[in-house]
């Protein structure tokens, strides 16, 4: 009997943390996660205050950015190559998918290299590796957020000088549309960080596919020039659905359709597991390949 | 009450094949697989005598079953050769790297003391970096704003604590750091010697720290080579070999153990690949024995008789011939401690044009030890710039009792390490 108290009595011992092999295919802790938030806020702060320190423009680097590339797009297709914007001003029409698309090209590029430009930190101190992308997808974030009041401002600018645009009443759901986008580049960043460090070609070609993608996207083209036959295939690109669903939000035109952003949705979903369940895998042992 | 419990502990690495990091040798590997051919990329490595056990096709066991219990107060030395599996445990413990087979068990918060410095942001100003440190190292933002005036205190660098960090000295930097991990009050401290790139000073510091922070109670669990901190802190002593635990337990044994076992290399004259060394290796140590005159190995001396220490070399260097080459060596006992150095420059020796390969001896006459085992540490000097320093002995000096005196009275070990030779007078 004595033996049998004392058996339960050392099983029944509280431990604050159990080191055991990486096990099952989803291994996150949210709670610890969400325990390390103020580290998310440093990371955010640090990434956001220190990017263009010491520039002389400073900020307005956020605003410059966006605006140089419009132009850009505004005099090569739409000028140059004459490519319709479904009879939008063509300088809203390339802002509107400009910004989005700055913020997805973004995340990503900086996102997929976590493992590697954190090599040092990681290999020495413990913290919720997630803590690095998801900071990365949040100051982002707040470029965006600037980026888009400059949008918003141009937007208003156009209006008043009288071109016929109007919003629609699914501008409420923006707040969607941002959430899913957010969700979209960290669910490919991660998925892509954890590949990178294991085939390190991946960070080459990263800028190159990115660059890619963004002619796979409406950025510089409306979706109602994509042909019939292969507007399916099209569709499985998430970014499409969001972009044009943004613009459908701001100006009412654009051939986007219900079906298109579910199925824009359930990609985004799809990568956003693969991407938990990779990055899951790899933090682990990580530090032994690299 | 244990604060630590770690059952059957194994960690494994794959050698070569995983992990070559390009998509370009992976498809290599495969295609050399397709056409039967050997693998261009997996790797051999160099082989510890012992080691064998520790490699199993192409894994590699780091740790092979690990067990180990440890109690709150404790202070845990952990002693062992590079590639003993000391610093894969703590990095299982620290939870950079995840075991392969067993587990951990841990109660309480670990943190590493001279890890701290990572992640300073030279853009970030002090007060910044000591929260992005403490948010990096497990604490809240309020827990650092409790201790924020402490911390800023203990540093000394007040008047500069908003300014960028970039802008300190290495100095302040270090100071910063250091007053961070002091007041980050861990329940389990993890200390790796290693890793310490501070000077003497702060090394001392952080040796204050540790007598400090184990008094109050908190588990402490030190890696170091350095067998005299060891037997001053710790209160218990792992030794690691080949992945396991060889020992554990009373810290004076341990080191003795170790030392016991760590001398088994120098049964061959030829220095092992693996030990840890610095300098800018334009000459460097290969081997280290005792010889008799006509340069055979001894086994043993004699307290009393002769000795001839040799220690062979090599150079490196392209330079046509090294200028003022000077060398030196240590006597330790059984402990590590250092009982004397002796540089050659010391009696205004020093050795130019020498050759490309050799052997420097140096004959110390009526070798005034006692018996027993006496490590020997050496280091090499090309014009006062270090060229090679092993920090591990490269030999070892077995002596047995002597006719010293010339009496017949031959010492014990008992008479201490160090023999005198005195002559006596009585005076009314």
């Amino acid at each position: 009997m004595a033996s049998e108290t004392t058996v339960t009595k050392a099983s029944d011992e509280k431990w604050d943390l159990i080191l055991k092999p990486k096990t099952g295919w989803f291994d996150i802790d949210l709670e610890e996660l969400w325990r390390y938030r103020d580290l998310i806020g440093m990371f955010v702060k640090r990434d956001f205050v220190t990017l263009y320190k010491q520039t002389i423009l400073g900020p307005l680097w956020y605003i410059i950015q966006p605006l140089f590339t419009t132009l850009v797009f505004t005099i090569i297709f739409g000028r140059v190559a004459k490519i319709p914007t479904d009879s939008l001003p063509p300088f809203l029409f390339y802002m509107a998918g400009n910004v989005m698309w700055g913020y997805f090209s973004q995340c990503l590029t900086t996102t997929s290299n976590t493992f590697n430009t954190n090599a040092t930190i990681f290999g020495k101190v413990y913290f919720p590796r997630l803590t690095v992308p998801l900071a990365t997808v949040i100051v982002n974030f707040l470029q965006f957020a600037i980026q888009l009041l400059l949008f918003l401002g141009f937007y208003f600018y156009f209006m008043v000088k009288g071109v016929p645009i109007q919003p629609t009443w699914w501008i409420c759901a923006l707040p969607i549309l941002l959430c899913q986008m957010a969700l979209l580049s960290f669910g490919l960043g991660i998925l892509l960080s954890s590949m990178t460090t294991k085939y390190k070609d991946l960070k080459f070609a990263m800028a190159f596919l990115v660059q890619l993608w963004m002619y796979a996207t409406p950025i510089v083209y409306p979706l109602s020039q994509i042909p019939d036959w292969l507007l399916p295939y099209y569709i499985l690109n998430p970014m499409v659905a969001l972009v044009e669903s943004f613009r459908f939000m701001f100006f009412g035109t654009s051939a986007i359709q219900l079906s298109q952003i579910a199925v824009s949705w359930s990609v985004t979903l799809l990568i956003v597991f693969a991407g938990v369940v990779l990055f899951s895998r790899i933090e682990k042992t990580f530090m032994d390949t690299v | 009450m244990p604060v630590i419990k770690i059952e059957n502990l194994w960690k494994e690495y794959r050698l070569g094949v995983i992990g070559h990091g390009t998509l370009t040798h992976d498809l290599q590997s495969w295609w050399a697989k397709v056409r039967g051919k050997e693998d261009p990329n997996s790797k051999i490595t160099p082989m510890l005598a012992g080691q064998e056990k520790q490699i199993e096709g192409d894994r590699f066991w780091a740790l092979r079953d690990i067990n180990l219990e440890v109690k709150q107060g404790e202070i845990l030395g952990i002693i062992g050769k590079n590639g003993a599996g000391k610093s894969t445990l703590l990095k299982i413990l620290s939870r950079v790297t995840a075991p392969t087979k067993g587990n951990v068990k841990v109660k309480g918060r670990i943190a590493s003391l001279l890890e701290v410095g990572t992640g300073f942001h030279p853009e970030l100003t002090g007060r910044e970096n000591i929260f992005m440190n403490g948010a990096i190292l497990g604490m809240s933002k309020q827990e650092i704003k409790a201790k924020l005036n402490e911390i800023v205190d203990f540093s000394g660098v007040e008047d500069f604590i908003d300014t960028p960090v970039k802008r300190y000295s290495s100095g302040m930097h270090v100071r910063l750091a250091f007053a961070i991990a002091a007041h980050l009050d861990p329940e389990i401290l993890i200390i790796d010697e290693v890793l310490a790139v501070g000077d003497a000073e702060f090394q001392k510091k952080c040796l204050g720290k540790m007598q400090d922070v184990s008094k109050t109670g908190r588990t402490i669990l030190f890696v170091s080579h350095h067998m005299a901190a060891i037997e001053k802190l710790c209160s218990r002593c792992l030794v690691t070999a080949y992945g396991t635990t060889s020992f554990d337990g009373d810290v004076k044994e341990a080191i003795s153990f170790y030392l016991r076992s760590a001398e088994r290399i120098f049964n061959s004259r030829v220095l092992p690949e693996n030990i840890k060394r610095t300098g800018n290796k334009e000459i460097v140590f290969t081997g280290c024995a005792v010889e008799d005159e006509k340069g055979n190995q001894l086994e043993a001396v004699a307290s009393g008789k002769s000795v001839i220490l040799a220690f062979d070399y090599k150079i490196n260097s392209n330079k046509p011939s090294l200028k003022n080459v000077c060398l030196g060596f240590s006597i330790h006992g059984s402990l590590g401690e250092t009982l004397s150095i002796l540089y050659s420059d010391f009696s205004g020796v020093t050795f130019s044009d020498i050759p490309k390969k050799g052997t420097f001896r140096c004959r110390i006459e009526d070798f005034p030890f006692s018996e027993g085992k006496y490590m020997v540490g050496a280091r090499l000097m090309v014009g006062r710039i270090e060229a090679d320093w092993p920090h591990e002995p490269i030999g070892s000096i077995n002596v047995q009792a002597g006719d010293f005196y010339g009496t017949g009275n031959v010492p014990h070990s008992g008479v201490g390490p160090v023999l005198l030779r005195g002559s006596w007078e009585n005076l009314a």
